[in-house]
């Protein structure tokens, strides 16, 4: 089916920003179908359902929006003191220099553009094929543009057990970089992985991670997105989790312009488990939008979706999370909840939480609230000598606690605790 | 256990009284309102163009500026693209091969009184239980008080065919009467407030009503009236490939209160069928509507052959403070039903509530829901939706809240429980929530489980049979909308749980 004029035209100018496919061996060919994925479905626009909270206006524009690189002053680098394999990627580009050697007990890492050029690569069944999956029922074009476009990215084996975590640190260097980076991640079954991500990355960034988690296998994900950068960025996971294994994810956003974090995972083996949190907190001109797609495809598994915002000065909230139990999946038992603390009249929350259940002996929920921070419990810490603000700020850690929870090192849960609470003290809370 | 007798085929064993029994196969049968009326009715040619327009409008005996209202409805539906985003499935509705007009031809001279209606007709009503005539009710229980009475207006294929209790109503001064008659009859009001709670251009089912709607019901409840009779339209689809489009408008001044009940049936029939009503509720200052309706159109045969096509808008709007509103609505038939009756609460302090219980059986589909449009300061509202699926059925609960900015304080509370009989069927839940302000609160719960087998088995040790233990599982779990509806109503509506779920389980 052809595409509207309107929608034509903005796909035109926006490919006529980007360089042609080139290159041989199986990563061209992938991208290739993705461009033809892309061309047949366009560019979102804001009358689409999918895009009805969110404006992709200044993701789909040829060239980003400058963002003023921002200096973090004292405040150290999320995961600082921890053992672990770092690789570094400057406005989109892996820098050799400044990362560790790619070599890792349990775990290959290759360069996603010297991989791609071989005739025959593990990552053939991975690239692109996930976020093709993803793309029914609802289409994501910015996955597609990725996968597409990607200019740079690691592909990760893991064979057996991780010896440390492995550390993905995006730096932001020019006002004007536009990144479009690809991961995939393979873990045999048995295998485990922390995977670990933070940074700005660039002015406008697209991100695609496609993992596979083999039976038995675990791949836990800490990802925590920059502090008061000015940036936009689109990010999505696509994971396929297979039977007895376990996938976990959690994201840590402290403002941004704008952020679209997706997150599509597939339960495709009995008893898996997909755990998928986030955390954000908004100043301002903040627009923070999670969207998550989980498909239970298997008997008695087990997803959870826990996201929590706290927003401030018009900043916005969206969450739209949907669960779907293919038929056949029995005893699946989906847990979703959606929650915004608006600490003053300005800002605003917007959720879609969705079910689509095709199976009678399941266990499903969701919830979703949405208010102003508890007077009454503020008065009454108030009444015990704590000052307003800092009860304020102990209330709003507290709401948050659920995500956090999430993360199952202690370590970086405490450290993700300590930097709310100072942004909470930079931002001020009302009172 | 001892078989001891046999009642119509069922074996009576020890420990299950014999009425039991035929209580529940009374209540099993299969669409109990099937049958059809043989009675002469005039069509208008199939199809639709603006001389059908003309003619429906002609016919109704309308002034010019309600012709014009609905040739330039008729336009823009010519433009507009139906609806797709749905969770339904249905094939192409050809609104060509739809007759738009249909009218029984007795009812070609207005009858003067109920007495001059058809007996055909009041035959019909009366075989669906509604009563008619004054008499059958006032001659109600011996010696009992007084029984509760119901105003009827009673809508046949496209026309009105009476109203009772017409001497009580213009007492209080309430005006109810079929829409073609208020347009005749008090055409300032109608003139007022038609179209001003659902515009013609609001959505493609509203616009084709706009255009052909051919009649429905008109309701004025004066100031300070509180109207204790129940008002209740009921409706009935009797001929073959007729499109039903009535049109209900109802206006509650200050301070007054009414009830309103609606009914529904159609006769069982191997083509679809399509129904597109509208229903605008205004609702001023310090007044309260309750809107209740059991919609048991008929929902098609096991494999989905048949069945009526649902599309509806409804919308009640609380223009004045402290207004109320509640819809409760139990939705058991209908192939396709495709329904969001809508609060805009508007008036500071003015609250809307829902009540919902769709049961969706063999090849049947629901997308229901409701929206909560806050806009006023201190503005409640309260959401309750039971979805029941059952066979290869599909039932979506689709709603929305939104909270506006200038809705300061105001608190909504939405909860949707879906239960699942039978692993072909599915139970899906679309909940908009938009909250644009931070006083207000927003709470939202959902939750989708199974007929819980451990109740089963215990009602089943207790001596009864399956279908009627889920049958008393499923009216648990509906208990608290059943309880909203007004109590005739609740008994039909306990019944209606039971019937739809017949087949569902064994």
């Amino acid at each position: 089916m052809a595409l509207p004029k309107a929608k034509e035209d903005a796909l035109q100018a926006r490919l006529a920003a980007l360089p042609a496919i080139a290159g041989k061996g199986w990563l061209a060919a992938a991208r290739a179908e993705a461009l033809a994925r892309l061309t047949a479905m366009g560019l979102p626009a804001r009358r689409d359902e999918y895009w009805r909270y969110t404006d992709p206006a200044t993701l789909n524009s040829a060239e980003p929006t400058p963002a003023v690189r921002f200096d973090a002053g004292d405040e150290a680098a999320p995961f600082d003191g921890m053992d672990r394999l770092k690789l570094v990627f400057v406005d989109g580009v892996f820098d050799a220099a400044a990362s560790d050697d790619l070599t890792l007990s349990g775990v290959n890492i290759e360069r996603l553009a010297q991989a791609g050029d071989t005739d025959i690569h593990w990552a053939q069944g991975l690239y692109g094929v996930l976020e093709a999956r993803g793309q029914t029922p609802v289409v994501r074009p910015f996955a597609a543009l990725n996968t597409a476009f990607a200019t740079d990215g690691v592909l990760i084996h893991v064979t057996g057990r991780a010896a440390k975590p492995v550390s993905l640190i995006y730096v932001h260097n020019s006002d004007t970089s536009d990144a479009i980076l690809h991961h995939c991640v393979k873990l045999d079954p048995g295998a485990e992985l922390t995977l670990l991500e933070n940074g700005p990355a660039a002015a406008r960034f697209s991100k695609v991670l496609e993992v596979e988690v083999a039976d038995g296998a675990s791949f836990h994900h800490i990802r925590i997105q920059g502090r008061d950068h000015q940036r936009r960025a689109v990010t999505h996971i696509f994971a396929r989790i297979g039977a007895k294994s376990e996938m976990r994810s959690f994201t840590l956003t402290a403002n941004g312009r704008l952020t679209r974090n997706e997150a599509v995972l597939e339960l495709t083996g009995d008893e898996g488990r997909a755990h998928v949190a986030g955390a954000a907190v908004g100043d301002g001109d903040f627009h923070h939008d999670d969207t998550v797609f989980i498909t239970h495809d298997a008997e008695a598994c087990e997803s959870r979706q826990v996201f929590k915002k706290v927003l401030m000065n018009g900043a916005t909230g969206v969450f739209q999370g949907k669960i779907l139990v293919k038929p056949g999946a029995q005893k699946t038992d989906g847990y979703q909840i959606s929650q915004s603390l608006l600490l003053d009249e300005d800002s605003q929350f917007l959720a879609k939480p969705e079910l689509e259940i095709y199976a009678d002996d399941v266990k499903c929920s969701h919830g979703s609230t949405s208010g102003a921070i508890d007077e009454t419990a503020l008065f009454y810490l108030q009444s015990r000598g704590v000052p307003r603000r800092t009860a304020q700020a102990l209330l709003v850690l507290a709401f948050l606690a659920e995500a956090i929870q999430e993360v199952a090192d202690d370590a970086i849960a405490e450290d993700i605790r300590a930097r709310l609470e100072r942004w909470l003290a930079r931002h001020g809370t009302k009172g | 256990m001892n078989v001891l007798e046999t009642v119509d085929g069922t074996e009576v064993r020890e420990g299950v009284d014999r009425e039991t029994i035929e209580t529940v196969q009374a209540m099993a049968g299969k669409y109990k309102y099937g049958w059809e009326t043989e009675i002469e009715t005039e069509y208008a040619p199939k199809g639709l163009n603006e001389d059908i327009v003309r003619l429906i409008s002609q016919k109704n005996g309308e002034p010019a500026w309600l012709l014009d209202w609905r040739l330039d409805a008729f336009r823009r539906w010519q433009k507009m693209e139906e609806p797709r985003w749905a969770m339904l499935n249905y094939p192409e509705i050809d609104y060509q091969d739809q007759y738009y007009y249909a009218k029984p031809k007795s009812m070609a001279q207005k009858p003067k009184s109920l007495d001059e209606v058809d007996p055909k007709l009041l035959a019909t009503y009366a075989k669906l239980g509604i009563p008619l005539k004054e008499q059958m009710l006032l001659a109600g229980v011996e010696g009992e008080a007084e029984p509760r009475k119901v105003a009827v207006d009673a809508v046949f294929d496209s026309v009105s065919v009476g109203t009772t209790f017409k001497a009580e109503l213009a007492k209080a001064g309430v005006i109810f009467c079929s829409i073609s008659e208020a347009v005749r009859e008090h055409p300032e009001l109608v003139k007022q407030y038609l179209g001003s709670v659902v515009p013609p251009t609001d959505n493609f089912f509203a616009t084709l009503n706009s255009a052909v709607f051919s009649d429905g019901s008109f309701v004025y409840v004066p100031k300070g009236v509180r109207f204790p009779t129940e008002l209740s339209t009921y409706f009935r689809i009797n001929a073959e490939n007729t499109g039903q489009f009535e049109r209900t408008l109802i206006v509650c001044d200050e301070g007054a209160y009414v009830s309103y009940v609606e009914g529904c049936t159609a006769p069982k029939r191997d083509t679809h069928q399509l129904h597109a009503a509208v229903v605008e509720i205004v609702i001023l200052k310090d007044a309260e509507v309750k809107y209740s309706t059991v919609q048991n159109w008929y929902p098609g045969d096991e494999e989905g052959k048949g069945g009526i096509y649902n599309f509806v808008t409804k919308r009640a709007d609380c223009r004045g403070d402290r207004a109320k509103v509640m819809w409760t609505q139990v939705e058991t038939g209908s192939a396709i039903t495709w329904k969001y009756p809508s609060c805009i609460l508007r008036g500071d302090d003015s609250q809307g509530e829902f009540y919902s219980i769709a049961i969706a059986n063999n090849a049947q589909q629901a997308d229901t829901g409701t929206k909560m449009v806050h806009l006023g300061k201190r503005t409640k509202s309260r959401i309750v939706s039971k979805g029941i699926s059952a066979g290869r059925a599909q039932n979506t609960y689709r709603g929305l809240v939104s909270m506006h900015p200038k809705a300061k304080d105001s608190r909504n509370y939405t909860q949707c429980d879906s239960l699942l009989i039978g692993d072909k069927c599915g139970a899906h839940t679309v909940p908009y929530i938009e909250v644009r302000n931070n006083s207000s609160r927003v709470e939202h719960e959902a939750t989708t489980s199974k007929v819980d087998d451990d109740q089963l088995f215990y009602c089943r040790s207790r001596g009864m049979d399956e279908e009627e233990a889920v049958a008393l599982v499923v009216n648990g779990f509906c208990k608290e909308v059943l309880q909203a509806l007004p109590m005739e109503f609740a008994m039909e509506a306990q019944s209606l749980v039971a019937i739809s779920l017949e087949g569902s389980v064994g």
